[in-house]
């Protein structure tokens, strides 16, 4: 078990002046499960890979433990990845594939054997010790890759979206799954993929990267109630946050006719007479007339217990998109015209030119 | 004969050369006109066959052209040889097994089968290993096409072609005498005497082989690279990330990975080696004990008259390829279920 430290760490692909991974520090504590997670191509695969060793770091470094290892060799950096299509071995069995490391390491028959049955009891794999992973089905295979990264006992488990290749039913099962296996074996895991719902359920901590920038690092609960930017903001949550420009008034934002409160010297620190304004889809209210943004219903997704109030809005002579989140039975209905206010304690304001965080973080709301 | 070639020619010439020219072009162009003619109608017949037994009409007509050309060309001939083998020199008289136990008997048969046997135990392995060690270092290198272009480029050479090469290469002038064989001459420069390289048994056999293994190398270096560069890149990464080595991870993901190629490309040149007639014939004929079945059953047949000791030896080869056909198809049908 160890801690993984990125200091600085930079990759620049050969041939490129911009940095796929750009001066990245990260501290991941011992047994912590973090997730790396961002829109394709904003680096969070090379970021693992260069904690694999499989990408070179060009500046910085990188820690496990109190080793550098920045310059030290995959096979020597005592870790193990979870691939996304599991890169299994094709011609081995499952029990040859898990085995493998430890047959290299030179560890003997009877307790590679032990091991790896120890191992497959754990996945319910037993069944398929002596299958080929052709015989095997995508959610197996899975396990398999699971089972070859545990069987090795290592410092450190990589997983570059391991479930994306599952179908969604069996990939919310085995979501869950591997969060408490990871915390049943305490093993620091670091964790890839660009589905913010995998991010929020699994991580103990998540770090949001675009564009090969580091943008926030923070439990769940952080990223959710206090993104520190317009694009955490809208990354984390689904369906994601409204977010709008408008006009700075005397005790807050304009909201239509309304207003958003926040504290004024908050918005004091703001450039121009403008902010973004974020609400999330369940801190709207929703009234049929009075002070607040009229809102168009454009189409309501039913989803049971609740439902997702979508329409449009115009601020400033330009159109936004509204979400809401609204009771399952009693809702607007399409074409409908509403109005919309804020829950006060839940308005996050950002700088509308660098879409920097301008309100203080949200404390959790009493009472939960 | 190009245009080019003819434009400077006499008119006369010129004019003939042209006719000829264009005969031959209509020629083609009939047998083209021909061939869709039949084609067609084949293919109208198919179509107004009667709705019962259409499937089975149908392929009959498909399949009729392909197995008449193999019955004419492969199955025919085929017996025939087989029948020939125990038959008397003009193929008259029933003589039983004499043509196998001449085989066996003579010297020099015996030697072109052991010089056989040599030739297919060092070219499928040597080429194989030569061509996979050049795939694997020049894998991912800057020049990569370059470095390919070159080691192909001999497949690109007639067998016959390369035997005149390296003829030359071979080359034998008396000491004393400018040397026109680089082989000679490299020996000369590092102060030996130059040999006859293609005189002294066994070892002129062995370079009759170099030319055979400087030709096949190409060939299994490109079908092995391919292969090589299909190996999904993330399982040799989780095999570096298992701790293994370059040694390791060549042992346990690249062979396995690779072994239907290798399978192909080692049984593919084993039977083009086996059969090989071309470099032997144009280097020495078969002289000085360098003679291989193919070479000694076109010299029994076609110089000799011996049409049943050529056939003879015809069977015999076939005997020997035939194993090699069989498991190639079988590890074929086997790697298909893996993958």
């Amino acid at each position: 078990m160890a801690t993984v430290t990125f200091d600085k760490a930079t990759r620049i692909y050969p041939g490129s002046t911009k940095p796929a991974v750009d001066a990245i520090d990260i501290e991941v504590a011992d047994g912590e499960f973090l997730v790396l997670v961002g829109p394709s191509g904003c680096g969070k695969s090379t970021t693992l890979r260069m904690l694999a060793g499989l990408e070179e770091v060009n500046d910085g470094h990188i820690y496990i433990g109190d080793r550098d290892v920045t310059d030290v060799p995959p096979k020597d950096r005592d870790i193990a990845m979870v691939f996304q299509n599991y890169a299994l071995y094709p011609h081995m069995t499952v029990a040859e594939n898990m085995g493998f490391a430890l047959k290299i390491q030179g560890v003997n028959k009877e307790e590679r054997a032990q091991r790896v049955l120890e191992a497959a009891q754990l996945l319910d794999l037993e069944p398929y010790l002596g299958r080929k992973p052709k015989a095997l089905s995508g959610g197996q295979r899975q396990r398999v890759a699971m089972g070859r990264a545990i069987v090795r006992q290592p410092q450190v488990f990589l997983m570059d979206e391991p479930l994306s290749n599952l179908d969604a039913k069996l990939r919310v099962q085995t979501r869950t799954q591997i969060a408490s296996l990871q915390r049943r074996l305490g093993v620091t895991t670091v964790y890839v993929t660009h589905d913010q719902t995998e991010a929020l359920t699994m991580g103990d901590r998540i770090a949001v990267l675009k564009d090969g920038v580091l943008q926030q690092v923070g439990t769940p609960r952080d990223l959710y109630e206090s993104p520190s930017n317009v694009f955490v903001a809208g990354f984390i949550g689904s369906p994601a946050m409204n977010l709008f420009t408008t006009k700075i008034v005397s005790d807050g934002l304009q909201f239509g006719t309304g207003v958003a409160k926040v504290d004024r010297d908050v918005v004091a620190s703001a450039t121009g007479g403008t902010a973004t304004v974020g609400i999330r889809p369940e801190d709207l209210q929703i009234k049929s007339s009075g002070e607040g943004l009229p809102v168009e219903v454009d189409v309501v997704e039913e989803l049971g217990a609740d439902g997702y109030l979508y329409g449009h809005a115009e601020v400033d002579g330009q159109r936004v998109d509204i979400v809401a989140r609204v009771d399952g039975r009693k809702h607007p209905n399409a074409g409908e015209k509403i109005v919309v206010t804020p829950v006060p304690q839940h308005v996050h304001a950002f700088d509308s030119e660098s879409g920097e965080r301008l309100t203080k973080p949200v404390s959790a709301p009493a009472g939960v | 004969m190009t245009l080019v070639s003819i434009a400077g020619l006499p008119a006369a010439a010129r004019g003939d050369l042209l006719g000829q020219f264009l005969e031959k072009f209509g020629l083609v162009i009939i047998g083209l006109a021909v061939f869709a003619a039949v084609i067609g109608l084949i293919l109208f017949i198919a179509d107004k066959a009667p709705k019962r037994g259409r499937d089975v009409i149908q392929l009959l007509l498909f399949v009729a052209p392909a197995v008449i050309l193999l019955a004419v060309g492969l199955v025919y001939p085929a017996i025939r040889t087989a029948v020939l083998a125990f038959f008397d020199a003009r193929g008259e008289n029933f003589i039983g097994f004499d043509n196998f136990v001449w085989m066996f008997t003579q010297p020099t048969i015996l030697t072109t089968i052991l010089n056989t046997l040599v030739w297919v135990a060092l070219v499928p392995t040597i080429s194989t290993i030569v061509g996979m060690a050049y795939a694997i270092f020049i894998d991912k290198s800057k020049g990569e096409k370059v470095l390919k272009s070159i080691v192909f480029m001999p497949m690109a050479i007639s067998f016959v072609g390369a035997g005149v090469i390296w003829t030359f290469v071979y080359a034998y002038k008396a000491t004393g005498f400018e040397q026109t064989g680089i082989l000679n001459q490299i020996v000369v420069w590092l102060g030996g005497e130059p040999q006859q390289w293609l005189l002294v048994p066994p070892w002129n056999t062995l370079f009759l082989i170099i030319v055979m293994i400087w030709i096949q190398t190409g060939f299994a270096m490109v079908l092995i690279s391919a292969a090589i560069k299909g190996i999904p890149t993330e399982i040799v990464e989780a095999a570096r990330l298992d701790g293994a080595n370059p040694w390791q991870s060549f042992w346990n993901v690249t062979i396995p990975g690779i072994r239907g190629t290798l399978v192909v490309v080692v049984t593919t040149i084993s039977i083009a080696t086996l059969k090989v007639f071309d470099i032997v014939r144009a280097m020495t004929a078969g002289n000085f004990n360098t003679s291989v079945i193919a070479n000694e059953m076109y010299t029994q047949a076609f110089r000799q008259g011996q049409f049943g000791q050529g056939a003879a030896l015809a069977l015999i080869l076939f005997v020997m390829v035939l194993p090699i056909v069989i498991y190639n198809v079988r590890v074929l049908r086997k790697q298909r279920e893996i993958r």
